[in-house]
């Protein structure tokens, strides 16, 4: 009675859809309650100063004031972290980048306090700029947190082999620099939460848009001083996070806590796009150095990497995001010689930490675009020089790990991607049309005849493919475990939760999906609880695309608990011989040689009336890692995903833009459990990929964001990206719920990395700066306001 | 204070109101309409989309002086009582919906446009929503579930 799968796999409609797109659905700001009041943030126009006093004389008296919250309200720690607690609640000796709230003023009307808030005098000391992360370990730099005793956040080795001896050994050596920039996760929701004073032994609790409610209860239970079972967190809808709801949710839950508690009324704090752009964190920009050696036949003998990170103004994600970097800086590539520093610093800069990708969307824009350029060098083709170097099972990273227990499918996916884009031969036409852009002469900006082109001749086409290896879930970041709570009703209907948060990705639909599997029932019979800490067990943050894996096992391990106390069940019940197979699916239990099925209500009923418990809650642990900090060395991770990227543009040789017009999207994720959302999730990272290699860029000038809004930040929309087409190759691995692995970052990482090696193909020109946007197609640098002189000066 | 008198999800109401308050605010204020979603209050992102007799309109830059009179339509007046609008239904079928904060208003949008062209091509659909912006969903299934509308609209015999 072997069966096929009933549920996994096949398109099932959203857990939640139903509600969202009636607009039933309740997100952080659609929550009110009786009494509940508004917090208006207190912010002063400087990146770094120190704050000698604050005036609340103008606005003390005013009615429309209900309370003034300061650091001097905070009852326990002052200053949080995710890793250092070097970000104060708020901010009463000194700010250190834009973002930074001095305090809250509290009040019935949002209106009114934005009005007072103006009144409210700050006097400050501009302190020294720091801005250039280049400059930040010069030993004259001004220290952001003069308490750390340096600008240096972090600084991860990596050693293996000797690099020097490699590089003596090759045939040719290449060095080359590249830099990444900062972006902003545009979440469509900004920032949104309301704390509720409990009665008094039961603390506080927090509805908000909050990405990961277990560590945002850390925050808010270590600022209030209370235990963390005084702390409850209720994630409302999730209007999207990509990494990005993390530490800023949890400071805005704390201070709305720390309001709610000392007034004893609701209090609500939301964001405004331009707030929200302000003061959450950003994706890194990384500069990053690479020497290579290699031979005629392409091998790579030696690689020597040097990356700093922006950190920006305070630590946040930096140490872990910076430490997968290190991990997966030489891209999926076996090489015997790597010296590998990153370096993350503190700058004035608004602060950096997780965003989808985190950590690996720079390195592989790098890692890829080098090997591209090796390629063109030696004479092979993209696909030819990755086939030399690219990891097959049993290779070795550079962290010294053997690759195994798992399909190293890095090839497979390669060679999926090449034959279902026709690349090679494709690749080798376009090279052949080699037109370059047209350089414009700013000196005589007069086009002369010889330089006309006609109108057909000046779209380019090219392709280009990048691929990778990532890491699954938090590896030697931290324990990693997850659980779930099962609970099947003598009706047989099932509650179901788990401790990973959904971020509007879909896990909740497929951690369904796995338990409707187990149960052989249809998804429609499970209920899916509201995540609440009081009530769900701990399991860690839904980041690192650990959820299929970690929340799927542990999902799928509690309902395999339940599943064989009704088979003890119907074997005792039914005096059934050990070798008799029981089977659940179609909602009805099958038994071997017993003439008709029985319903899943009718055991779960007769479960019920026996007094066997089906509520339980279940646990998935991953194996052990191990990680030495000082040479980089170790297991990183328990298993790793393959991905590769076609990107096939066509590009404007006049004015530089690029055309996305094709993503082929080859993913190793292991087992799809969700097919839509899996879909769904290709879709959006390439998208967000595409939005990060041609034009998304968060600038600033003097540590202030000059883009607050969509009108100037611009994301990708409907009309931006082409053709992307999902081709996933299901790589059998001993690991997560029937071998599922890790799909949400691996689809971005890629992206920028395979259109700048099809703008390569079109046009003939590499590029070492991201984004690819117009004036870097064409001119080879960005365009900002500080480099124009205008008028007469 | 002004009395403004319009239609909301079919039914005629009229409410007192400062005549500048937004609509976005007036919906999810005054009539618990919060399916309307603020996104940016600059008319760049469209979650705010609601139907203005039958056109699709950023909430977040019409005053409330400006409705006075004229038929609105939000998210939450869109399905027939318990009947989902072909829209609704598609948009689950085809894992057109991630964390949903933009669905109100593609729904809205991609309704405006079938409303005044029930057989759109491709470009049509992407241009319809190109003022709502999504973060998750790359728009490809989104693209899908309009298609597929349209298609049923125009097969009559394949009832929904």
């Amino acid at each position: 009675m072997n069966k096929e799968f009933s549920v996994v796999g096949k398109p099932v409609i959203r857990e939640d859809g139903l509600d969202k797109v009636t607009g039933r659905a309740k997100f952080a700001d659609d929550y009110k309650f009786p009494g509940m009041l508004h917090a208006v943030m207190l912010r002063i126009s400087s990146a770094h100063a120190k704050i000698n006093s604050i005036d609340f004389s103008a606005i003390e008296n005013d009615e429309s004031l209900v309370s003034i919250i300061t650091a001097d309200d905070v009852p326990g720690t002052k200053k949080v972290g995710m890793i250092k607690n070097d970000q104060p609640i708020f901010c009463n000796e000194k700010v250190v980048t834009p973002g930074d709230v001095l305090a809250m003023i509290v009040g019935e009307s949002e209106a009114k306090l934005h009005e007072l808030v103006k009144k409210i005098k700050v006097d400050f000391t501009p302190l020294p700029l720091l801005t250039d992360p280049k400059k930040s370990l010069e030993t004259d730099a001004v220290l952001i947190h003069p308490v750390e005793g340096s600008n240096l956040i972090i600084h991860h080795p990596l050693r293996k082999g000797n690099v020097e001896k490699g590089f003596a050994e090759s045939e040719f050596v290449l060095e080359q620099t590249y830099s990444t920039q900062l972006i902003e996760h545009s979440y469509l929701e900004p920032e949104a939460v309301v704390a509720i004073p409990l009665e008094t032994s039961l603390g506080v609790k927090v509805i908000g848009s909050i990405q990961n409610p277990f560590t945002t209860r850390r925050f808010v239970s270590e600022v209030l001083n209370f235990p963390l079972s005084k702390v409850r967190i209720q994630q409302a809808h999730l209007g999207g996070s990509f990494g990005g709801k993390d530490d800023i949710m949890c400071i805005l839950s704390a201070r709305a806590a720390v309001a709610a508690m000392k007034i004893n009324r609701p209090v609500k704090i939301r964001y405004t796009r331009e707030e929200s752009i302000l003061e959450s964190y950003k994706r890194h920009p990384y500069v990053l150095n690479y020497k290579v050696g290699y031979n005629k036949s392409g091998k790579i003998q030696a690689m020597k990497i040097d990356i700093l990170a922006d950190g920006g103004a305070y630590a946040s994600m930096s140490p872990f995001v910076t430490w997968r970097t290190v991990v997966q800086a030489t891209g999926p590539y076996e090489i015997e010689n790597v010296h590998t520093d990153v370096r993350a610093v503190y700058t004035n800069n608004p602060y950096t930490g997780a965003m989808r990708g985190f950590g690996s969307p720079q390195p592989i824009f790098a890692q890829e675009s080098l090997m591209d350029e090796i390629a063109v060098q030696l004479n092979m083709t993209p696909d030819e020089i990755r086939k030399v170097n690219g990891y097959k099972s049993g290779s070795i990273t550079a962290t010294g790990q053997k690759l195994q227990n798992h399909e190293v499918n890095l090839l497979t996916v390669l060679e999926t991607a090449e034959e279902d884009t026709g690349f090679r031969k494709k690749w080798l036409e376009n090279k052949k049309d080699k037109s370059q852009l047209i350089e414009y002469d700013f000196s005589s900006p007069i086009i002369n005849e010889s330089q006309f082109i006609s109108p057909d001749s000046l779209i380019k086409k090219g392709i280009g493919l990048a691929v990778s290896f990532r890491g699954c879930s938090l590896g030697a970041e931290g324990t990693d475990a997850a659980s779930a709570y099962i609970s099947i009703q003598n009706d047989g209907s099932v509650y179901l939760d788990c401790g990973l948060a959904e971020n509007g990705q879909g896990l909740r639909t497929t951690y369904s999906i796995i338990a409707a599997e187990v149960f052989g029932i249809s998804t429609d019979q499970i209920i899916y609880l509201e995540l609440d800490t009081g009530t769900t067990p701990d399991s860690g943050p839904t980041v690192a695309s650990r959820a299929t894996l970690m929340g799927g096992g542990a999902v799928k391990a509690t309902a395999e608990i339940l599943r064989k106390r009704l088979e003890e069940l119907i074997r005792s019940e039914w005096n059934l011989k050990s070798d008799d197979e029981i089977v659940f699916q179609n909602n009805q239990v099958l038994i071997t040689n017993h003439q008709s099925p029985i319903t899943f209500k009718d055991i779960c009923k007769l479960a019920y009336q026996r007094g066997i418990s089906l509520a339980t809650i279940g646990w998935y642990k991953s194996p052990s890692v191990g990680w030495d900090e000082h040479v980089g060395q170790g297991d990183a991770y328990f298993t790793y995903v393959y991905g590769c990227q076609v990107a096939e543009v066509r590009v404007n040789i006049a004015t530089g833009e690029i055309y996305v017009d094709k993503v082929t999207a080859v993913h190793d994720a292991g087992k799809v459990i969700n097919m839509l959302g899996a879909l769904g999730q290709v879709y959006g990272g390439v998208t967000q990929g595409a939005g990060y290699g041609i034009f998304e860029e968060v600038t600033t000038d003097k540590g202030f964001i000059r883009e607050l809004n969509f009108d100037q930040y611009t994301i990708p929309t409907s009309k931006d990206i082409g053709e992307i087409n999902p081709i996933f190759v299901e790589g059998k691995d001993i690991y997560g719920p029937w071998g599922a692995k890790s799909l949400g970052e691996p689809t971005l990482e890629l992206t920028a990395a395979a259109i700048s090696n099809a703008v390569y193909n079109a046009v003939g020109k590499r590029f070492f700066k991201l984004p690819m946007n117009l004036e870097e197609v064409l001119l080879s640098k960005k365009l900002r306001p500080e480099d124009l002189k205008r008028g007469s000066k | 204070m002004t009395e403004i008198k319009f239609i909301v999800n079919g039914k005629n109401v009229k409410v007192a109101v400062e005549p500048y308050i937004r609509l976005i605010d007036l919906l999810r204020e005054k009539f618990d309409l919060t399916g309307t979603k603020e996104g940016c209050g600059v008319g760049e992102c469209g979650a705010c989309t609601v139907l203005m007799n039958g056109r699709a309109v950023n909430s977040c830059l019409v005053l409330a002086g400006q409705i006075d009179g004229n038929e609105i339509l939000t998210i939450e007046g869109l399905a027939n009582h318990n009947a989902l609008h072909p829209l609704q239904k598609n948009f689950l079928l085809h894992g057109a919906i991630q964390c949903g904060f933009c669905t109100p208003g593609m729904v809205l949008s991609a309704s405006a446009l079938l409303n005044k062209n029930p057989n759109p091509d491709e470009e049509e659909i992407k241009d319809a929503i190109a003022g709502n912006l999504c973060r998750c969903t790359g728009y490809k299934q989104i693209i899908e579930a309009v298609k597929e509308t349209a298609k049923e609209i125009n097969s009559p015999s394949k009832q929904l």
